[in-house]
C-alpha cells in the first residue's frame, strides 16, 4: 500500500522543483497505471463490461423504459417461459389464449355489469378467479377422457393471496401499507370499502377451491377473459398473477442495485470521514470513534440491522438504504483510520504543515488522495455486500415495500411456486443476482490488483 | 498472562457498557412508548400498565436505562410480549438447537475448507486452482436463500432423503434427522468463502524459507504440507473459526426459519415480525456479549497454539 501512494505523495513533496514538475507531467500518475494493469487483466474488463451493461439496465429501467408496466398482469397465471412451454400442454397448464368469440358469444366480460358507471373495485379480483374457472373448465374439457382426478389437482390460485393478507390483516393497525394495497389493481383506489373489499375476496377466495370441484358442469365464466387478451407464454415465464418475469427480474434489478450502490457510498463517506478524523488527531476524538466502532462491530451485522428494522417499523427502498450504509461503515473506519495513522507522519505532509495548510486541507487534499485506492475498494466491496443484505432482508419482509420489486421479494414468491413445478421466478433471480454479484466481485479484486500490485 | 487477561476484561465493560447504551437509545428513545407497539397485541389496558412501569417509561430516562442495565446482568427481561414466555426460559430452550446445528456445521466446514484450500494452495496459479477459485466466486454470487430453497426442495421434498422440517424431543432423533439437511446445506454455503480465505494462509506459509529447507533435506511433499505448513497455517484459522462463531449464530438463523428448528435465530426473526422488544433486546446484548467473550478467548488461543505470539 505504501508504494503505490508514494508515486503522487513524492510530486507533491518535490512540487517546488521546476525540473520535477515537467518530470511528472510526462509520467503517468497512480490511477492511469492502475487503469492500463485493469485493462491488461481479461477477466477484468469483461466483468467490468457487465457491470456496466447492467448499471445501464437499471438507469434506463429506473426511467420507465420496458419496466414501467411489470405490475400489469399480461399473461395466464404461471405463464410458463417461451423458450421451455413444454408445461402447455401437460396437467393444469392454460390453454393458450381464451377469447370471448372462441368461447361463446358474450358480449359482457364479467358476468354482471354496473350501470352506473362506478369502476368495480373488485373487477380485477372477479378477472382472475373467472380466469382461474374457465382454465379449470376448459382443462377439464381437453382432459375429458383422462381420470377424474384431474380437476382435483387443480390449486387454488388465490391461496397464497389469502394467507398474505391475512398476514397484512393481522399486522397492528398502524403499520405501513393498508391491506388492501397488497394486489397492483385496487391500489389505486382507495376507498372506505377497503376491508369490506378484503373480506369478499377471502371469501371468493375460498369459494374457488369448491366451485372447482364441479367446473365440469360451470358454463357462466366462458367468457371470463374476454377482454384482457392474456399471452400463453411470456420471455422468462409468469407468476402467480401473470406478471411478466422478464420486467420483473429487471426491476428487482434496478431495486437492487440501487440499494447496493446507494448505501456503500454512504457507508464509504461516513467510514472514511470517521477513519480520518480518528487516524489523523488521535488522542480523545480516536478514543471515542473507537469507542463506537468496538459497538458496531461487536453486534453482528444482521442482527443490528433487523433490530433497527423492528424498531423503525416502516418498508422502503430510502430506509433500507439508510439502515445499512448507516450501519456498515465499521470495516471501513478501521482501514482508512490505519491509513491516516500512517501516512500523518510522512514528508509530504510535514511539507504541508510548513507551508501553513489546515488540518482539513491536509486531511482531504493531501492525505485522501493517496489513500483513496483503499476507500474506493471497500466501496466496491460494500456493493456486494449490500446487495446480499437487502436480498435477504426483502425476502424476510422487512426489506423494501409490497410495492416494488427486488430479488429478495422475487425469491419469496418463488419459494412457494417452486413446490407446484414453477421454477422460472426462482431462476431468473437466482442468475440475475449471481451473475451481477460474480461480475462485481471478480472486478473488486481486479481493482484491488491493479491499484495495489504488491499484494498479488 | 492474567495482567493481560484483566486487562482484556477491563477493556470490554466500555464495550458493553456502549451497547448496552446503543440499544437503550434505539428501543427506548426511537422505539417510543411501548404502549403504541403493545396496543395491537395485549388487549387487557392492566398488563400494558404493568409493562409500562417495569420499564419505566414514565420515569425520566437515566432511570429507565438503570432499570434497562439491571435487567442485563439480571438476566431477567421479563415475559415476551407475544407469547409471554419468560425470556430466560426461552434462552435455555433455544440456544442447544442451534448448538446442534452450529457445532457440527463448524467442524464439517472447517475440516473440509482446510483440506480442499491446502489442496489448491499446493496446486496455486494452475488451471485447477484457477477454476476452483471461479467456482467459489459463482457459488458466492448464489444467495444463501437459493441454497436453503433449493435445498430444501430437491433433497427433502423432491427425493424423499430428508425431513423436510420438523424437531423432536429426543436427541438423536433431532440430530441424525431433523438436522441433518440443515448442517449440510449449511456447509455448502460456507465452504465457497472459507475455501477463499484458508487458501490465503496457506499461501502466506507456503512460500517460507522453512518450507524450502523441509524439501531441501529430503521431506516428503505430504509430509511437508501436512506437518509443517497446516500447523502454520491453521493457527490463523483456529481463531476465524473462534471468531466466527457468535456471527454463526445468526447466520444459521435463516436455515433454522426454512427448517423451522426452534432455534435462537429463528426466534430472533419471530420477536422482529411480532415487534417483540424484550426479546430482540435480549438477544441483541447476549451475542454482543458472546462475540467479545469469543473474540478475547481468539486471541488468548492464538497464544497457546503459538508460542511466538506475544500478547499486548
Amino acid at each position: 500500500m505504501s508504494a503505490s501512494a508514494s508515486p503522487v505523495g513524492a510530486t507533491t513533496a518535490r512540487a517546488f522543483d521546476p525540473r520535477a514538475i515537467s518530470a511528472a507531467a510526462q509520467s503517468p500518475n497512480l490511477w492511469q497505471l492502475a487503469w492500463r494493469r485493469l485493462l491488461s487483466d481479461k477477466v477484468a474488463v469483461i466483468a467490468m463490461c457487465i457491470v456496466i451493461a447492467f448499471i445501464l439496465m437499471s438507469v434506463l429501467s429506473a426511467f420507465g423504459v420496458y419496466t414501467k408496466d411489470w405490475n400489469r398482469e399480461v399473461g395466464n397465471n404461471y405463464a410458463p417461459p417461451t423458450f421451455a412451454p413444454g408445461d402447455l400442454s401437460s396437467s393444469d397448464a392454460p390453454p393458450v389464449v381464451v377469447t370471448a368469440a372462441s368461447q361463446t358469444g358474450d358480449a359482457s366480460a364479467l358476468p354482471y355489469t354496473f350501470t352506473t358507471g362506478v369502476k368495480d373495485p373488485l373487477e380485477a379480483e372477479m378477472r382472475e378467479i373467472y380466469g382461474a374457472l374457465g382454465r379449470v373448465k376448459s382443462s377439464a374439457a381437453s382432459a375429458q377422457s383422462s381420470p377424474p382426478g384431474v380437476t382435483s389437482s387443480v390449486v387454488d390460485p388465490l391461496a397464497e393471496d389469502i394467507i398474505a393478507i391475512k398476514k397484512e390483516l393481522g399486522r397492528p393497525l398502524d403499520s405501513g401499507l393498508p391491506a388492501a394495497q397488497f394486489r397492483g389493481p385496487v391500489s389505486s383506489v382507495k376507498d372506505p370499502l377497503e376491508d369490506d373489499v378484503i373480506a369478499i375476496n377471502k371469501e371468493l377466495g375460498r369459494s374457488v377451491a369448491g366451485v372447482a370441484a364441479v367446473a365440469g358442469v360451470m358454463s357462466v365464466a366462458a367468457a371470463s377473459e374476454a377482454k384482457i387478451v392474456r399471452a400463453a407464454t411470456l420471455p422468462l415465464g409468469g407468476d402467480k398473477w401473470g406478471r411478466d418475469v422478464l420486467k420483473k427480474v429487471i426491476k428487482g434489478s434496478e431495486t437492487s442495485i440501487l440499494v447496493g450502490f446507494a448505501a456503500a457510498i454512504i457507508a464509504t463517506i461516513v467510514g472514511t470521514v470517521l477513519g480520518a478524523l480518528a487516524g489523523y488527531f488521535g488522542g480523545w476524538i480516536d478514543d471515542l470513534l473507537n469507542w463506537f466502532y468496538s459497538i458496531f462491530s461487536s453486534v453482528p451485522y444482521l442482527l443490528l440491522i433487523l433490530a433497527i428494522a423492528a424498531v423503525l417499523n416502516q418498508k422502503g427502498v430510502f430506509t433500507i438504504i439508510m439502515i445499512l450504509g448507516l450501519t456498515g461503515w465499521s470495516s471501513i473506519f478501521r482501514l482508512v483510520r490505519a491509513e491516516y495513522m500512517k501516512h500523518k507522519s510522512r514528508e509530504y505532509v510535514q511539507a504541508a504543515t510548513a507551508i501553513g495548510a489546515s488540518d482539513m486541507r491536509k486531511m482531504f487534499v493531501h492525505i485522501f488522495p493517496n489513500i483513496s485506492h483503499v476507500a474506493l475498494v471497500q466501496l466496491s466491496l460494500h456493493v456486494v455486500l449490500f446487495i446480499k443484505s437487502e436480498v435477504i432482508l426483502s425476502f424476510l419482509g422487512f426489506g423494501v415495500g409490497v410495492d416494488t420489486v427486488s430479488w429478495g421479494s422475487m425469491l419469496n414468491e418463488s419459494q412457494s411456486e417452486l413446490i407446484l413445478g414453477k421454477w422460472w421466478q426462482l431462476t431468473a433471480a437466482t442468475v440475475f443476482m449471481a451473475i451481477v454479484v460474480t461480475a462485481f466481485s471478480l472486478f473488486t479484486d481486479a481493482l484491488r490488483d491493479a491499484l495495489d500490485p504488491k499484494l498479488k | 498472562m492474567s495482567a493481560y487477561l484483566v486487562r482484556r476484561l477491563w477493556q470490554m465493560f466500555p464495550t458493553l457498557l456502549g451497547v448496552i447504551l446503543f440499544i437503550f437509545i434505539i428501543f427506548n428513545m426511537v422505539g417510543g412508548d411501548p404502549a403504541y407497539v403493545l396496543a395491537g397485541k395485549i388487549s387487557s389496558p392492566e398488563q400494558i400498565a404493568n409493562i409500562r412501569k417495569e420499564l419505566g417509561v414514565d420515569q425520566p430516562y437515566y432511570v429507565q436505562l438503570w432499570i434497562f442495565i439491571k435487567q442485563v446482568f439480571t438476566f431477567n427481561f421479563g415475559a415476551s410480549w407475544s407469547t409471554n414466555e419468560l425470556v430466560s426460559d426461552l434462552f435455555k430452550t433455544r440456544v442447544p438447537p442451534t448448538l446442534m446445528v452450529a457445532i457440527p456445521l463448524l467442524v464439517i466446514d472447517t475440516v473440509l475448507a482446510l483440506v480442499l484450500a491446502l489442496t489448491v494452495a499446493y496446486y496455486r496459479a494452475s488451471l485447477t486452482d484457477r477454476a476452483v477459485m471461479i467456482a467459489c466466486t459463482v457459488a458466492q454470487a448464489v444467495s444463501i436463500l437459493v441454497y436453503i430453497i433449493v435445498g430444501q426442495y430437491f433433497f427433502a421434498y423432491k427425493l424423499g432423503w430428508f425431513e423436510v422440517q420438523g424437531w423432536g424431543n429426543s436427541y438423536f432423533e433431532n440430530q441424525f434427522k431433523y438436522a441433518l439437511l440443515p448442517i449440510l446445506i449449511g456447509v455448502a454455503v460456507s465452504l465457497a468463502p472459507s475455501i477463499r480465505l484458508y487458501r490465503t494462509f496457506a499461501l502466506d506459509e507456503i512460500n517460507q524459507d522453512y518450507v524450502r529447507t523441509a524439501r531441501a533435506k529430503g521431506m516428503s511433499e505430504t509430509r511437508t504440507m501436512l506437518t509443517h505448513v497446516l500447523r502454520n497455517a491453521g493457527i490463523p484459522v483456529i481463531t476465524n473459526v473462534l471468531v466466527q462463531l457468535p456471527g454463526l449464530m445468526v447466520g444459521i438463523f435463516l436455515i433454522e426459519r426454512f427448517f423451522s428448528i426452534p432455534g435462537i435465530g429463528r426466534e430472533a426473526i419471530l420477536a422482529v415480525e411480532r415487534s417483540d422488544f424484550p426479546v430482540i433486546k435480549a438477544v441483541t446484548i447476549y451475542v454482543a456479549i458472546a462475540t467479545m467473550v469469543f473474540n478475547l478467548l481468539a486471541d488468548l488461543l492464538y497464544k497457546v497454539v503459538d508460542p511466538r505470539v506475544q500478547l499486548k
